[in-house]
């Protein structure tokens, strides 16, 4: 590979195998960026029937930009970067990006599409069926190009044809010139029909599926010059606010179809401002480090202990031991969280059961923080065991071995010599298991669902972290609120961010003083 | 070297090629209609379950009309799932799903009303048809019908308890003879359960939200917090842990069926879905409605309806409306669809041909007579929480006035946001 990326002068005398060797990465060449095209055209039929020339036009720069790369003999530090630079852009600075700009929305429930779809539902909600009308029989039949109903009352037998101008009544069934669509005709011209109306006198006749019609009457109507939304049958108004993303009328009443737009810092206020965020934030951020930090610096203890134990070449078993030790972590944790909080039930729990005792784990504060510090030190310990075994075989034996001639016991040379060593070795790890424990959802949800809570705040848990508690306010009580939710998930990624970097510069001074 | 850049720009380009020539002979068909047989498809999406007792009907439809249909199952989260693919444009034509999503559903823009006519609204339950009715309008095609009621074990409890009362007696004498563990099995759990706790809040006088004068559920009148909802927590609370024993936070959805099944408790306040599991367990059991408490009022379950529904940005939004108005309505497919999960069918003419067959039918659809469609409001959602919590606190001991108050300022909250 990299013999062909010199150049000619290289390969003017090339070795046998090396020839070959080329040969076939010449061949993978082919296959990756001929998959890299093919994805791209995939990619861009969607997008050129959205008309979205913009992304089009990024595609087939990116497309043209690698097919450059790796087909020019230069840029060869480029040709290592670019595909890191690639994944990096999309799956980690694009969410990171998208999840920023959400914020800034009001995106959720209620406020989904765009403003004109708002408007298409608000107007499809309010036809209602013309009271005592008659329901006809259908058929869609066609000429040329043109769409029309043929339309017949079953009182009278008599045959109409509707479109755009209104009903004519016809002889003949079908009327000669006209053909009637199949169902599957019908459907692929779908739009078309749904949307079309019929007019008359006392409102306009629609489809009802592909065999039905019935007179209906929109009550409801846009109003593009007051841009508003009017009631024909009670004459209120809704006026359109485009701050919010709803019609609101003057009593304050809303319409429940709403539409994006862009809030500013709102979410970001509401957080700060929010009554019931700040009377339990404090209590809720305090255990949640005491989680992190337990979660963590438990696992990893009851680990280190486990692989020092099991590092002495006096035990006999020791793979056996190793193999034991690691089943928590090869069982599913999702499973394993579900288990354990059955077992912790007061009446039919195995811990009860087996222990004789009748302790409601999960019903009182202390004992449901202590049952999933407990959940954690199961799931997480195998983990940090497998991190320590590695890291403590990496230490050379001479450094114990020295602190032996120097006559210090084997507490001493472990704390002096071995844990320095490991915490050089093993802070990053324990500083990422620290940001994942602190936005541990799945630990908290599957078990106490953040309870117990207090009888009088049903908000906030004893067991609450902040992202489940800020969960159930973005999602549970007012339907899903992407943008609220994206909001403080910005917070929540300052604070483990603010910890993570304190804690790397202080793994950076250590690191230098030991090294 | 020039030779092979050559060469690979050359494959490059018969790749592309060769890619574009695959996408047009995919996108032909369904851009240009041939004349006979159109490219009609018709995607429907609904549960596991479902989508296998819908595969024969959706089959038959598409053969009868000239079109294709897809049944797609989603397992998990189906509300959420259909909205986010509905405003992307790649959701389903039919939606199958329950009857409480429909608020949601209709302000996020995500479902057309249906047009039934008034021979098939008069085939339909009435409890049913009310359910789907929003706003003045029908959003779906009910097809059917889902209540709690009172699973007890005849063996332990020949008599059907005629009061709340009597049956925590009943029970207590069970446990104290030691044929039974628990008195009642309930699900709470510890964050409570609203859907659960219901009937007997309804039957203590309490409710959940006011009805307008055009029936629909008033969002502006909450009943959490008013004094029927604290004498109801107050029942609660007497039933609980520290009182009677009846209601615990220890029975949770995990362990509520299964413990009635082992012969542990004699009542069992459930649904449908639960009698295949004492089938299974070959326990003797009948069905009744769920007991008021002596002097107080119905213990109304809810009702819930499994409905079809037309998606408002389908692709095949004419069709999706013939099956649902057209198709869905017919009594077979109702049966089969018994037959595939069992529960009562909302035809009323379906109804009575399951209910010859299997007596527990015609016994849920008893129990549930009176049953209230459960609010389809959005608003709706700001209860089920905090109204759980509450309960689990009453139950566990907590003072009942304080604990509803709580609970009250909390929905209210969310609900005003």
């Amino acid at each position: 590979m990299t013999t062909l990326l010199e150049g000619p002068a290289t390969r003017a005398l090339p070795a046998p195998d090396e020839k070959s060797a080329s040969a076939l990465g010449q061949g993978i060449k082919i296959v990756l960026l001929g998959l890299v095209v093919a994805i791209a055209v995939w990619a861009a039929f969607p997008l050129v029937q959205a008309e979205y020339w913009a992304g089009l036009g990024l595609l087939v720069a990116a497309t043209a930009g690698l097919l450059y790369l790796y087909l020019t003999p230069r840029h060869v530090p480029a040709k290592y970067l670019v595909p890191g630079t690639i994944f990096l852009v999309v799956f980690q600075i694009f969410p990171v990006l998208y999840t920023a700009s959400t914020a800034f929305t009001n995106f959720g429930d209620g406020h989904r599409g765009s403003k004109a779809e708002a408007i298409t539902a608000i107007q499809t909600a309010s036809v209602t069926r013309v009271p005592g009308s008659t329901e006809y029989q259908l058929k869609i039949i066609t000429k040329g190009d043109a769409l029309a109903f043929l339309i017949t009352d079953p009182k009278s037998g008599q045959v109409s044809i509707g479109d755009a101008t209104g009903l004519k009544p016809v002889g003949e069934n079908p009327p000669t010139g006209w053909t009637v669509l199949t169902a599957g005709q019908a459907s692929a011209r779908s739009r078309e029909i749904t949307d079309f109306a019929v007019p008359t006198s006392t409102g306009a006749i629609r489809s009802s599926g592909l065999s039905r019609a019935y007179e209906g009457k929109a009550v409801r109507a846009f109003d593009p010059a007051s841009d508003s939304i009017r009631d024909t049958a009670t004459g209120k108004v809704w006026k359109a606010d485009d701050a919010i993303g709803a019609f609101v009328a003057e009593d304050g009443d809303r319409l429940a179809q709403g539409w994006k737009v862009g809030v500013g810092l709102a979410n970001f206020t509401r957080v700060i401002t929010d009554d019931t965020i700040a009377s339990s934030f404090l209590g809720t951020l305090i255990w949640d480090f005491v989680f992190a930090i337990g979660s963590t610096g438990g696992t990893f203890l009851l680990g280190m202990c486990c692989a020092i134990a099991l590092q002495s070449t006096r035990m006999r078993f020791r793979g056996l031991y190793r193999i034991l030790m690691v089943l928590p972590y090869a069982m599913p944790s999702f499973a394993m969280l579900l288990v354990w909080r059955d077992m912790f039930n007061t009446d039919f729990g195995l811990i009860n059961n087996v222990l004789g005792i009748h302790v409601d784990w999960l019903g009182t504060p202390i004992t449901a923080q202590l049952a999933v510090l407990l959940v954690q030190l199961w799931l997480g310990y195998p983990y940090m065991f497998l991190v320590t075994t590695g890291a403590l075989q990496a230490i050379p034996a001479e450094l114990t071995d020295a602190t032996k001639v120097d006559g210090a016991g084997p507490f001493q040379a472990f704390r002096a010599i071995k844990l320095p060593l490991l915490l050089v070795a093993l802070t990053p790890l324990l500083i990422s298991s620290f940001a994942f424990n602190f936005n541990n959802f799945n630990a908290i949800y599957l078990t106490t669902e953040g309870g117990p809570f207090p009888a009088d705040n049903p908000n906030a848990g004893a067991t609450d972290l902040l992202i489940t508690y800020t969960y159930r306010l973005a999602f549970g009580g007012s339907g899903a609120q992407y943008g609220f939710a994206a909001a403080i998930s910005i917070f929540i990624f300052l604070i483990v961010a603010v910890v993570s970097t304190v804690s790397f510069r202080r793994t950076r001074a250590q690191e230098e003083v030991y090294s | 070297m020039r030779i092979r850049t050559a060469g690979v720009i050359a494959a490059s380009l018969l790749c592309l090629v060769g890619a574009a020539a695959c996408g047009d002979s995919t996108e032909t068909p369904s851009s240009t209609p041939s004349a006979d047989k159109a490219g009609g498809e018709l995607v429907i999406w609904a549960d596991d379950k479902r989508s296998a007792a819908l595969k024969p009907f959706a089959d038959k439809f598409g053969q009868e009309n000239g079109v294709t249909v897809k049944i797609q199952a989603i397992s998990k989260d189906q509300q959420t799932t259909f909205l986010t693919a509905s405003q992307q444009g790649s959701g389903p034509d039919v939606m199958v799903g329950a009857h409480d999503w429909i608020g949601n559903l209709v302000q996020n823009g995500a479902i057309d009303p249906v047009q039934l006519t008034d021979a098939q609204k008069t085939g339909l339950q009435a409890g049913a048809l009310k359910a789907v009715t929003f706003n003045g309008q029908t959003y779906g095609v009910p097809y059917a019908t889902e209540n709690l009621g009172l699973i007890r074990n005849t063996e332990l409890a020949p008599a059907a308890p005629a009061t709340m009362e009597d049956l925590v007696a009943q029970g207590k004498k069970l446990v104290a003879a030691k044929k039974a563990s628990e008195i009642l099995c309930l699900q709470s759990g510890p964050t409570g359960d609203a859907y659960h706790a219901y009937p007997l809040y309804a039957s203590a006088g309490g409710y959940l939200f006011g009805t307008t004068s055009s029936g629909d559920y008033d969002a502006k009148d909450l009943g959490v917090g008013k004094p029927g909802s604290v004498a109801a927590f107050e029942k609660l609370r007497s039933l609980g842990e520290k009182g009677d024993g009846a209601l615990k936070r220890s029975i949770t959805p995990d362990n509520a069926v299964a413990t009635f099944t082992g012969k542990k408790c004699a009542f069992l306040v459930s649904g449908p879905w639960a009698t295949a599991d004492a089938k299974k367990a070959g326990i003797a059991y009948d069905i009744s409605a769920v007991p008021p408490f002596a002097g107080g009022k119905e213990a109304t379950p809810f009702l819930g309806v499994q409905t079809f529904y037309v998606a408002a940005k389908g692709k095949s939004k004419a069709l999706a409306q013939e099956f649902v108005t057209n198709y869905v309505t017919t009594p077979e497919l109702a049966v089969a669809l018994y037959q595939a999960d069992p529960r009562p069918p909302a035809l009323t003419t379906a109804l009575d041909q399951v209910k010859a067959t299997d007596p527990d039918v015609a016994k849920w659809a008893d129990a549930g007579k009176n049953a209230l469609p459960l609010p389809a409001i959005p608003e709706m959602a700001a209860i089920w929480e905090p109204f759980g919590k509450a309960e689990a606190a009453v139950i566990g001991g907590a003072d009942a006035k304080a604990t509803v108050d709580a609970a009250a300022k909390t929905i209210s909250a969310a609900i005003t946001k």
